[in-house]
């Protein structure tokens, strides 16, 4: 849809709203919660390999973890779930959890160490996408039975050498931290694929709902766990409807057919926040809207350059234009909200301040490839940067493709500069530290596309060892300092130019209350909503 | 004498019928293999990485490497076709590489979705769209002429999309005659079991009158959307048959021997149209049953359109190649039903 189509359509809703009340509205069931969302990103629902922002959602309502975030606290951070207590060695290097006793899964079947085991076992193993969350604690699909063990009623994890507590259990509280049913997975082995196949698109968790069905594109539907430890939900049904379009949310909220529209874009947050009976919600959400000026780039590489392009971005004129009630700014690494987030945001629109950086660089005359993918929102973005550089005598030129093609590039660290967005993994300030300012080899040969200091060939200069030691501090406010020092000298002296932080804006019926996305630290969770 | 009688003894003398349908199987394994062939090197050429697609921007090197070999895209572009072929015969379009269902499954589940509101769709606009375009011919240049003219042009322009919010918006919003987007309401899901994957059949087959209202009432906006579509194009290509027909001689000479105007348009004029217009119709048909992309998106409606889109712009060409043989063989099979129908309605086909 063109931007003219958008226009005339949010035009004539808001017209036809204003002068014509909606027929009286339906209503959704007082226990059932239906809510629209783009689910077209789920690949899988295996807890294993899920990665994805609507199927972490699934899985955070279906598997109980070890420890786990309280949707009503999040604040407070890690909470015991499937493990009651734990204990850590003195060595630091190994945790043992205490399981909560009688629980049991979906299937009837109890929850045990054993499955507990089985299921961090199973991830390593397996070896997905999310794998790296626990592989990075020195477990290996060789070592995976020695390091994660089960005894009795006790669940015992050793680490390749000491981490901070906070940072284990905060890993262990992402989707790949799920614990799956043994019997149920294993009973639909095929090929020795540790129930990978079934798990993709059925589940065997002990959470508060079921699942009922995962249609693709089409829809979600949970049933409430009666059974479930933590009391059964108010919620007994939940029916997450695939609906594309922001126009079409939009209608369904107002007309009562649905409870939640979660994908409004800003004219229809507008619209639907003056019809009678629905309000909207805001949360931060852990994506970040970044620029990174590729280091291999002989002039980019200059320090004078790398601040001049900090003072091309209008923050402000972003932020109260297109980017409206979507994002704030956000100029760390660390999403606010996450243990040990900065709140300094030092740069602002400067061009005069730009020039003189440039000048002393010696600078004059550059022009550059910008990659962004086909997204309206970072096109824009990318076309107020370019007007802004070419006051300062430097010729962006955009280069728009999918995400594939022009993160391929990205990944290869062929584009001059790329504009993209980031989303942290789990809830630990490692998470994004780890990618941020890590690059142990900045080679070409160490291939570390993972990590986005590499992908920019920035050796980060000394904060590579700072934040390996901030995975292994076990104060928590000595860590908090440490990640707090780290951002002040990545601000300086980074070729990342962080902009932005996501809002998440729900639109909701008023009956709705206790409705929570997971803020930037983990997904939605329904069993605490009431109507 | 005799060497021609040995000439017709040597050749095999297949019936006509065999003939016809060897040459038709033939055409369609060609075409279809054609079809396969280029949508395969399409899909391996275009720059998007499908492991990406897989494993998303944060996957390790070793994890990127091993769904590479697991796909077989280290082996060379033809034997990976080799590769899919063999599968294809054997009626296997592999796993979507996103949704890690058979594609087979994924496809049974969308077709329906679609051939559901693109046959209520030409069937609105078949009924709307050949009387209006006959009325047209007939009353060339009067009030109902400009009428359909009108009704053709703002078909052809307005954008589908617009319309489709539009409509939306005054039927379901704010008079609430109509369902909203989705096939059945909430209430209704998975309440009927699936047999066909229409719903309106199978609500009917299942007796439940209920399901049948809401889906209706689901439907009936979506498709008279496409069949107003379809009415804009099929009336205006029934209009200019019309008019070349009603200007020829034997109409006049019917009308000068006194025939009412009905049996001289009906049994006449209309007669002869009937087979350019069964290609009109067909291709309509074929067109919506490719699947409105636009439609689908709007309504949420979850067909064969979108899930060929949403899978080619996630590099998922197992799906884009299963989708594209359905919609390819759509194709090759109305145009077999158009011929069939080419030679009961016109005896010089025979």
């Amino acid at each position: 849809m063109n931007v003219f189509s958008k226009l005339l359509t949010s035009a004539a809703i808001g017209l036809a709203v204003s002068v014509a009340s909606f027929a009286a509205h339906a209503e959704t069931p007082d226990n059932m919660l239906v809510i629209a969302h783009r689910i077209d990103d789920v690949t899988t629902i295996d807890p294993a390999e899920s990665f994805e922002f609507a199927g972490s959602d699934i899985s955070r309502n279906v598997y109980s973890r070890l420890v786990n975030l309280d949707p009503m606290d999040l604040d407070a951070g890690y909470k015991p779930d499937l493990a009651e207590s734990w204990e850590v060695s003195e060595d630091g290097r190994t945790i043992t959890f205490t399981m909560r006793e009688g629980v049991t899964f979906h299937s009837g079947n109890p929850v045990t160490a054993e499955d507990a085991a089985f299921s961090l076992q199973r991830a390593v193993i397996l070896n997905k996408t999310p794998a790296f969350i626990l592989t990075q604690f020195g477990f290996t699909a060789e070592n995976a039975t020695e390091t994660i063990r089960a005894d009795g009623n006790k669940l015992m994890i050793t680490t390749d050498k000491k981490y901070a507590t906070s940072f284990v259990l905060n890993c262990l509280t992402a989707t790949i931290g799920a614990v799956v049913d043994k019997e149920t997975v294993m009973a639909n082995e095929v090929d020795g694929d540790m129930g990978n196949t079934w798990l993709r698109t059925n589940s065997a968790g002990s959470g508060p709902y079921k699942l009922d069905s995962w249609k693709p594109n089409e829809a979600v539907t949970l049933s409430s766990n009666p059974d479930y430890y933590g009391g059964a939900p108010a919620m007994e049904r939940v029916i997450v409807r695939h609906v594309l379009e922001s126009a079409s949310q939009r209608l369904l909220l107002e007309r009562g057919d649905i409870d939640i529209a979660r994908n409004l874009n800003p004219e229809d947050v507008a619209g639907a926040s003056e019809a009678e009976g629905v309000k909207i919600a805001d949360e931060l959400k852990g994506r970040l809207m970044y620029l990174a000026l590729n280091q291999k780039h002989p002039e980019l590489s200059k320090p004078e350059v790398r601040q001049a392009f900090k003072h091309l971005i209008d923050y402000e004129g972003m932020r109260d234009s297109f980017l409206k009630g979507q994002y704030t700014i956000h100029q760390n690494f660390l999403p606010a909200t996450y243990l040990g987030a900065s709140d300094e945001n030092p740069f602002s629109y400067d061009i005069d301040k730009a020039k003189e950086l440039l000048a002393a660089a010696g600078v004059d005359g550059l022009e550059l490839e910008l990659g962004v993918r086909e997204a309206q929102e970072r096109i824009e973005i990318a076309q107020s940067f370019q007007n802004a550089a070419a006051q300062v005598g430097i010729t962006v030129n955009i280069t728009v493709g999918t995400s594939k093609q022009i993160l391929a590039r990205y990944r290869a660290r062929e584009l001059d500069i790329y504009l993209g967005a980031w989303g942290p993994d789990y809830p630990d300030p490692q998470t994004n530290a780890g990618t941020f300012a890590y690059n142990p080899d900045n080679s070409d040969e160490a291939n570390a596309t993972g990590l986005l200091a590499w992908r920019n060939s920035w050796d980060t200069g000394g904060l590579t060892e700072k934040v390996a030691a901030a995975v292994t501090e076990g104060d928590r406010d000595t860590r908090v300092q440490m990640y707090l020092d780290i951002q002040a000298q990545f601000r300086e002296t980074s070729p990342f130019v962080v902009m932005f932080q996501q809002i998440e804006q729900s639109a909701m019926r008023d009956d709705v209350t206790n409705w929570s996305t997971g803020q930037a630290v983990t997904s939605a969770a329904y069993w605490q909503v009431t109507k | 004498m005799a060497l021609t009688d040995n000439k017709g003894e040597g050749r095999a003398s297949l019936p006509p019928w065999i003939k016809t349908t060897l040459l038709t199987i033939g055409s369609i394994a060609v075409t279809m293999l054609g079809l396969l062939f280029i949508t395969f090197i399409i899909g391996r050429v275009m720059p998007i990485d499908p492991v990406l697609a897989i494993v998303g921007e944060r996957a390790s090197q070793s994890t990127y490497d091993a769904v590479f070999l697991e796909l077989g895209l280290d082996k060379p572009l033809i034997v990976q076709f080799l590769y899919y072929l063999w599968d294809v015969l054997h009626l296997d379009f592999g796993t979507s590489l996103l949704n890690a269902r058979p594609v087979s499954e994924d496809i049974a589940r969308v077709f329906p979705a679609t051939l559901e509101l693109a046959t209520l769709g030409i069937i609105i606009g078949i009924l709307l769209g050949v009387p209006l375009g006959v009325v047209a011919a007939v009353r060339k240049g009067s009030w109902i002429d400009q009428i359909a003219r009108v009704l053709a042009l703002v078909g052809y322009s307005m954008p589908i999309f617009w319309l489709g919010l539009m409509g939306l918006l005054i039927f379901y919003g704010i008079l609430g005659w109509v369902g909203g987007p989705g096939r059945v309401g909430i209430f209704y899901v998975d309440v009927v079991p699936s047999v066909t994957g229409l719903i309106l059949v199978d609500a009917l087959l299942d007796g439940n009158w209920d399901v049948f209202k809401d889906a209706f009432s689901h439907i009936i906006l979506p498709a008279s959307l496409l069949g107003y579509f379809s009415l804009a194009y099929i009336s205006r290509m029934t209009r200019s048959f019309m008019l070349e027909q009603l200007s020829a001689e034997y109409v006049t000479t019917a009308r000068v021997k006194g025939m009412s105007e009905w049996d001289v348009v009906w049994k006449h004029a209309f007669k002869n149209i009937r087979v350019q217009l069964i290609t009109v119709i067909a291709l309509s048909y074929a067109n919506l049953l490719e699947g409105s992309v636009l439609t689908e998106i709007i309504f949420s409606w979850p067909g064969i359109g979108s899930y060929i889109t949403t899978a080619l712009l996630s590099a998922d060409m197992n799906a884009v190649l299963g989708g594209t043989v359905v919609v390819g063989l759509i194709f090759i099979l109305l145009n077999i039903f158009s011929d069939l129908l080419y030679r009961v309605f016109d005896p010089r086909a025979r």
